[in-house]
């Protein structure tokens, strides 16, 4: 079937080694600064290695350069196969590639510089946030482009979720990226005050909803079922949990702002909308486990079937904790503690990266021309060693989170608070460890990976050795 | 908020919920002639296909009881604009009343404690329990959880005071704070005037320094120096300028740092307790204080 077409398959190889190597990257730093939260020394003397400077480079990252590329990647490989045609305007795709890593550089020199807008999540200066701009509009050219030229009457379930990532992000970015240049590398937001907090978290929660949820999910749907050799669950589900998630994540913003100077309105809804939106989410975990149905034994065998599942679980379990903790009663309790830095975590190691690993497995033989990867079991091991990694980061993140919230709202007879701030966090330190060491197993499966993707991946020449399945090329 | 605004919240904010529920039911309903529930819609991509199955039942029903939950809440609570919910709650209604039944339950506390005179309170091991914890979550950020201070914030667990260190002046102390501006001298004196200064400062406190600029830094030091720190560097307590004689600094007391206070000056900020921990808790976090240094104050008690 895909003989006739001739699929741009070059951008997809190129996003997804760039997949790999800044996985490696952005997992590294995360493992350095959760080292220096035990070692202080660890900061150096040098301003370029302190924590405050390193955590944005690491969060950026692993969310806007593994998981942009393995975003960009997927997608281009989707909506060429489910359209059946090739993508429109591939020297525009190759701009994004391009334009992208080119984003990705300059966030790595100016951040350790201390170059930073100072936004969670948005801390690119205006000259890159510029270029992040220009690159995404590429982006969507190139993609609804190939979605208007399809050759098949019904637009497939997963181009809408990357559609709809897709244009969420642009507006998203740009709303929160105006700014007023002082200088080439300093800018101030045009809005002030609680309304900056309004707008920065109504772009944080949705960089959630929609870069790491909407998209990914766009990657579940193609890769589940793909990997599954099963058709979709339930179209229906498809269809009211699609339209449920991007309207009812537009309002989940406040939930990052309880108790504080917002308007209790914007609070109450942001709340609301935030439990609301526990069904919406689980639809497409259940849409992707379900779709299992009939064919559970095949992941005994398929480790890579095992990532594509298990992050399914994991994204139950965090879209689950999300709204619980968007509960004021509860966000009273775990707002500003290590609860919400586990919570994350469950979302981007268990749901976000695994999944990512999950379609990579499965995209790096058929784009080069292999019948698998080269090793198979060290697949497997990279899902063991990934997946105690993953439950000893947030197992040891909710303990210290919730005995840190105890910790700070305990109060004795005289009224006084019963531990200083101190003494929580040296509560905290056998946490940290365990928490260190579950990145550390985390980042050792990244590199496994690597080793295995060089390997499928290097030129025939050097493989003949190793593998005689795959016949030479004349 | 205007009416306006108000009204728009509130409609868009129940349209998109009333719109879950409809988009529930309009996707539920059963069309003629469309596949089985195991079949597929009949459309396939790259060889993927969807299933006509209905929705699970059971999501259904969460997905349900967390529309009516929220619709309670936006009736019970603050959300819909200028509606402020049939509860009337409000987080700073909440905090002010959490406040005052704390304030109600431990004032009489304080309140016997502040009859107590701060040196004889200093030695009641549970108001220093007490005084303690207000000190490890109120002062220790900036002077340290044992009151030993770092760079810039003085030590108050030796008997050197900046501003005095009797009960009633570290009381004063806490309760209004202390505002302390050493002016710099950088526009007054050149840089051999700053280092020869620097060096009589220095030698001040009993340490060696070079004759020849010792000798100049005494002129200086009585130009500039002396109305407030005196002519031997005695200090004035009434005014926060140090003592200079002890060897014991808040700025650092390496020849570069005092070249550097000399030249660009300091500001030094104690904040304000009273409104935020009322005189009565001052009052024991002054006890508290004067207890940091009650073994050198016994010391020199006994030298006299």
């Amino acid at each position: 079937m895909d003989g006739t077409i001739k699929y741009n398959e070059n951008v997809v190889r190129q996003f997804a080694l760039a997949t790999v190597v800044w996985g490696v990257v952005g997992m590294a730093v995360g493992v350095l600064i959760a080292a220096q939260l035990i070692w202080p020394a660890l900061n150096t003397e040098f301003p370029w290695f302190s924590y405050g400077r390193l955590r944005p480079l690491h969060t950026n990252a692993v969310i806007f350069a593994f998981g942009g590329s393995a975003l960009f990647a997927t997608s281009y490989w989707v909506v060429q196969r489910t359209c059946q045609t090739p993508l429109f305007a591939p020297k525009l795709a190759s701009f994004t590639f391009w334009g992208w890593q080119t984003v990705i550089v300059l966030a790595a020199i100016t951040l350790p510089l201390g170059i930073t807008q100072s936004k969670e999540y948005a801390e690119l200066e205006w000259p890159i946030a510029l270029l992040i701009a220009v690159v995404w509009i590429s982006y969507a050219v190139v993609f609804f482009g190939t979605i208007v030229k399809r050759r098949v009457r019904h637009i497939y379930v997963a181009n809408w979720f990357y559609g709809a990532f897709i244009i969420t992000v642009a507006v998203l970015h740009v709303v929160n990226n105006l700014v007023i240049p002082v200088s080439l590398t300093k800018s101030y937001p045009i809005y002030a005050g609680a309304v900056d907090a309004m707008v920065q978290w109504w772009y944080g929660h949705n960089a959630v909803g929609f870069f790491l949820t909407a998209g990914f999910l766009g990657m579940m749907y193609y890769f589940v079922p793909k990997q599954a050799n099963r058709p979709i669950y339930s179209y229906r589900l498809s269809i009211v949990h699609f339209w449920a998630l991007i309207s009812i994540y537009m309002w989940a913003g406040p939930h990052h702002l309880h108790y504080t100077a917002l308007p209790e309105w914007a609070q109450s809804l942001g709340m609301v909308f935030s439990l609301i939106l526990l069904a919406p989410s689980w639809g497409g975990m259940i849409n992707g486990i379900m779709t299992l149905s009939g064919a559970w034994h095949k992941l005994r065998t398929d480790p890579i079937l095992k990532f594509l599942i298990v992050s399914l679980s994991f994204y139950g379990m965090a879209t689950f904790e999300g709204p619980m903790m968007s509960i004021k009663t509860v966000n009273a309790l775990s707002h500003y503690t290590d609860w919400t830095v586990g919570h994350v975590h469950a979302g981007a190691l268990g749901w976000v990266a695994f999944i990512t690993f999950g379609a990579i497995y499965h995209l790096i033989p058929r784009l080069y021309g292999r019948e698998q990867m080269h090793s198979v079991k060290a697949i497997e091991l990279h899902f063991w060693i990934a997946t105690i990694g993953v439950v000893l980061y947030i197992a040891a993140m909710w303990i210290a989170g919730v005995m840190q919230g105890l910790m700070w709202r305990a109060v004795n007879e005289d009224g006084t608070l019963t531990y200083t701030f101190i003494e929580s966090l040296v509560a905290t330190y056998p946490y940290y460890m365990v928490r260190l060491l579950g990145g550390v197993l985390f980042l050792a499966g990244m590199l496994i990976m690597t080793w295995n993707v060089w390997m499928t991946t290097r030129p025939e020449t050097a493989r003949v050795t190793t593998t005689n399945t795959v016949p030479q090329e004349g | 908020m205007s009416a306006f605004w108000s009204w728009w919240i509130t409609l868009i904010a129940l349209a998109n919920i009333l719109a879950c529920v409809w988009l529930i039911r309009w996707t539920a309903r059963k069309r003629p002639g469309e596949a089985a529930e195991h079949e597929t819609t009949g459309h396939e991509w790259d060889g993927l296909s969807e299933l006509n199955r209905p929705m699970p039942r059971w999501w259904l029903w969460l997905f349900y009881i967390t529309i009516v939950f929220g619709l309670i809440y936006l009736v019970l609570y603050p959300g819909l604009g200028r509606f402020d919910g049939l509860l009337g709650w409000s987080q700073y209604g909440a905090w002010e009343e959490e406040v005052a039944s704390m304030e109600e339950r431990t004032a009489p506390l304080f309140a016997e404690y502040a009859k107590i005179p701060i040196p004889e309170l200093a030695r009641n091991d549970e108001a220093m329990q007490t005084g303690r914890r207000l000190f490890g979550n109120n002062c220790a950020v900036c002077h340290g959880a044992d009151g030993g201070g770092r760079i810039g914030f003085p030590n108050i667990a030796n008997d050197t005071w900046q501003w005095g260190g009797e009960p009633e002046e570290i009381y004063a102390s806490i309760l209004n704070g202390r505002e302390a501006v050493m002016p710099g001298f950088g526009g007054a004196m050149d840089d051999e005037d700053v280092e020869a200064t620097a060096a009589f400062v220095f030698h001040l406190s009993g340490r060696d320094a070079p004759e020849d600029l010792i000798q100049r830094g005494e002129e200086t030091f009585g130009n500039f120096c002396a109305a407030c720190h005196g002519p031997g560097g005695e200090g004035n307590k009434a005014m926060g300028a140090p003592k200079l004689t002890r060897d014991e600094w808040t700025y650092g007391g390496g020849m570069d740092s005092i070249m550097t206070t000399i030249r660009d000056g300091r500001r030094g900020r104690m904040p304000a307790q009273k409104d935020l921990l009322g005189e009565d808790r001052v009052h024991v976090l002054a006890a508290y204080v004067y207890s940091l240094s009650a073994d050198e104050r016994e010391d020199a008690g006994d030298a006299e």
